[in-house]
């Protein structure tokens, strides 16, 4: 099996707020992630599969790109991640719930059962990875 | 499977010899790292923790108890001090397998003490050109 990743980077602000919380639970909860923020994120995608046998491509780099820049970079690159889109209404984006949020995406946007892990990257000292079961 | 990974760095000092060998033995197997007055690296720590995550936070450690944890026991440890002066190392060369195998030790009994995650492994980067992991890869 054949592993291939890309990465794309993109930025966004966000911060930790539960809504049933007051202003000062959240900051007493988050501590200064309560506070609007941003980050330069960079986003890691991993492919598992073989690769076609007249292409020798598992997927075109340039169809994933397109994927990449439909459904991460438009969706959240110069965005707030709480006022801009609908994920996080009711959990903090966290890194580990933006990643899971990313992998959910990705899924539905990727042929079945390509994906193979993502990684995505807060800043230089902080990332997560989600890694899908081997087939 | 889902982990979250924080990046740490320290200087320190290390001399890699085994006490009983000879200075020209030491010299034959660690080469200019057996220089007996010492050398040093800028080492990078990736410390990788797994486990469930607690939904009303959104996650698996937080990343300031991982930090505290990481100073009172690693950084204020070993950071701009010579290794092989702390007990770990009296019996063990400071290689960067074993200060991996330590480290990872350290920081595994430690987070299970203190949350509900486990840490999984522990890459060391000594150098551009070497570094070593303690733990499961996935």
């Amino acid at each position: 099996m054949i592993r291939i990743t890309r990465a794309i980077d993109f930025s966004a602000s966000l911060r930790y707020v539960r809504p049933e919380l007051s202003d000062d639970d959240n900051a007493a909860l988050f501590g200064s992630r309560a506070r609007h923020h941003g980050h330069n994120y960079r986003l890691e995608v991993t492919l598992r599969g073989e690769p076609d046998s007249v292409t020798g491509m598992v997927l075109n780099l340039k169809d994933l790109q397109q994927i990449l820049d439909d459904e991460i970079m438009a969706r959240f690159d110069h965005r707030d991640l709480n006022l801009d889109t609908p994920y996080f209404e009711k959990d903090p984006p966290s890194p580990e719930n933006f990643a899971r949020v990313i992998r959910r995406i990705l899924i539905a946007a990727l042929p079945d059962g390509m994906l193979d892990r993502i990684r995505l990257q807060q800043d230089a000292d902080l990332w997560v990875d989600v890694i899908e079961p081997e087939p | 499977m889902i982990e979250l990974t924080c990046r740490y760095a320290f200087p320190a000092a290390h001399i890699l010899s085994q006490p009983s060998f000879s200075a020209e033995e030491n010299l034959a197997i660690y080469g200019k790292c057996a220089n007996p007055n010492g050398h040093g690296h800028n080492y990078e720590v990736e410390v990788t923790v797994t486990g469930p995550i607690d939904e009303r936070t959104g996650r698996i450690l937080s990343p300031d108890l991982l930090d505290r944890i990481f100073e009172e026991r690693v950084g204020s440890r070993f950071a701009r001090r010579l290794l092989n002066d702390d007990e770990a190392f009296r019996d063990r060369v400071p290689t960067t397998e074993n200060i991996a195998l330590v480290i990872h030790k350290t920081l595994s009994d430690e987070v299970a003490k203190r949350s509900s995650a486990e840490v999984v492994r522990v890459r060391i980067v000594e150098t551009r050109h070497n570094s070593c992991i303690s733990g499961a890869i996935s």
